[in-house]
């Protein structure tokens, strides 16, 4: 879990900073989206790079999904009768929806690719243009495009939340004072890259980006 | 004050079970939930009824005996106590109170709120000690331990063996009563010997034994009675890693 949660991370991390492209101008964003296809030019061909990472990406999401899945399956095996009075979980809301949020994060993506990537459900679709194709997406009068995109980002910030947090203990962290800083740490890192996402559709929405 | 119970009964373990509604009167604010129960299983006696079976033994929080859930939680309402050590001032006339076993597929139901906590006792034979010499204590200060380090494995020694945290956690794990046997034996010197085996030994008979797997929720360290720090399986994960990693070198797996 941690381990490829981290490499998504790192993926989302740098999917933001590009994302933020957008403020500098229609050249700039459409000229790094091009980029992105031709790094490792001159030694690998067009597209190659790309299609490594997604391969990779991939992977770690399936291993992510697939380790979520047993873990699943061995709490619900574990308690086979289930408590006739259950308040619920003390602890934290990020936490306890850890499961369900990542169904929703999952169905997000899916939708989130055939958008922006494969263009199916997207008004412009143009490759060539993701800028355009980004302003027509969060235009106002499709503002459920944006509700969609703020329900995503926003279970994905609770899903860091706490998985930031977890991956680290997983990983050995080991004080409570340690604890606490990591905790704080993954609150500020999941608040951060939810108003990294955000800003983009709202940035359409307000016409400061168009 | 009077209250109502609403008890799980079962016969034994073939036995669904099921809740069943008892009126108790005459409640002392006083008594611990335990006296309120043997109260209540005086009444069912004399009415020619079977009493309610519960776990307990030494009644002042240190033997790990008793146990079981109040109203969805663990040990009941107060932070850091044991259901011996809860007392009815904690409840008010005319509550209804619900009262389960913990529930987990390695903590089997013997009868009613008794269940068989064995297998914490074979995550323990599976490494939760050191090879010591017997015979007489030997000399306090012929090891020298660090004190945030004693400090810590004495916290971790406080774990009185409950299986709240299982009965707590969402996952059914019993990682925190792991981690706390773990730590307490990893931070000291005598532990050193056996400290990689232990690890793999005590996290493989947790898995065999059917509790869940950790996911850090927390809801094991809010309910127990000697208020483990989560943090102990920071400790355990990463002597995990670190004996998963080096375990063809340690001679005796
Ligand atoms: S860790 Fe706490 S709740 Fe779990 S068995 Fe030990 S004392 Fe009981
Ligand atoms: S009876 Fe010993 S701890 Fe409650």
């Amino acid at each position: 879990m941690a381990v490829t949660g981290i490499l998504l991370v790192l993926f989302l991390i740098a999917h933001m900073i590009g994302n933020l492209k957008i403020f500098f101008g229609p050249a700039d964003f459409d000229h790094y989206a091009h980029w992105l296809r031709t790094i490792g030019a001159p030694v690998l061909p067009e597209d190659w790079y790309l299609w490594g990472q997604r391969v990779l990406l991939g992977a770690a999401l399936v291993a992510h999904i697939w380790a979520a899945a047993v873990l699943a399956r061995r709490a619900r095996a574990a308690r086979p009768v289930r408590y006739v009075h259950r308040p619920k979980v003390q602890v934290s809301y990020a936490a306890r929806t850890m499961r369900w949020g990542g169904v929703i994060i999952a169905l997000f993506v899916v939708y989130h690719l055939l958008d922006l990537t494969t263009g199916d459900l997207n008004p412009v679709a143009d490759q060539r243009r993701p800028y355009a194709n980004v302003v027509a997406d969060f235009a106002p009068e499709r503002w459920w495009v944006t509700l969609i995109y703020v329900i995503g980002i926003v279970t994905l910030g609770f899903h860091l939340r706490h998985g930031m947090f977890s991956a680290l203990r997983s990983l050995g962290q080991q004080t409570p004072r340690g604890e606490r800083r990591a905790r704080s740490a993954a609150l500020v890192f999941a608040v951060a890259l939810c108003a990294g996402y955000l800003v983009v559709p709202f940035a359409v929405l307000a016409g400061l980006v168009g | 004050m009077n209250l109502t119970l609403r008890i799980w009964r079962q016969k034994g373990p073939d036995d669904p079970g099921r809740m069943v509604t008892y009126p108790v009167t005459d409640v002392s604010p006083d008594m611990s939930f335990l006296e309120m129960l043997d109260v209540l299983n005086e009444q069912l006696t004399l009415a020619g009824d079977d009493p309610v079976a519960f776990d307990h033994d030494c009644r002042e929080g240190i033997c790990g005996a008793c146990g079981m859930v109040i109203n969805g939680v663990a040990h009941g309402p107060e932070k850091a106590t044991t259901v011996c050590q809860l007392h009815m001032r904690h409840f008010s006339d005319g509550d209804t109170i619900d009262i389960e076993p913990w529930r987990a597929k390695a903590f089997p139901v013997i009868k009613d709120l008794v269940v068989d906590r064995g297998a914490l006792d074979r995550i323990i034979a599976a490494g939760g000690y050191i090879t010591a010499p017997t015979g007489s204590a030997p000399e306090a200060h012929s090891q020298l331990v660090r004190k945030a380090d004693a400090d810590a494995a004495f916290e971790s020694a406080a774990c009185i063996g409950c299986g709240a945290c299982v009965a707590a956690c969402p996952n059914g794990s019993a990682t925190l009563f792991l981690a706390a046997k773990v730590t307490h034996l990893s931070l000291l010197p005598q532990g050193q010997p056996e400290r990689m085996t232990r690890v793999v030994g005590m996290v493989d008979a947790h898995d065999a034994a059917g509790f869940g797997g950790c996911t850090n929720i927390g809801e094991c360290s809010a309910v127990c009675p000697k208020e483990i720090p989560l943090s102990t399986i920071g400790r355990l994960n990463r002597d995990y890693l670190r004996a998963t990693r080096e375990r063809s070198g340690t001679p005796g797996t």
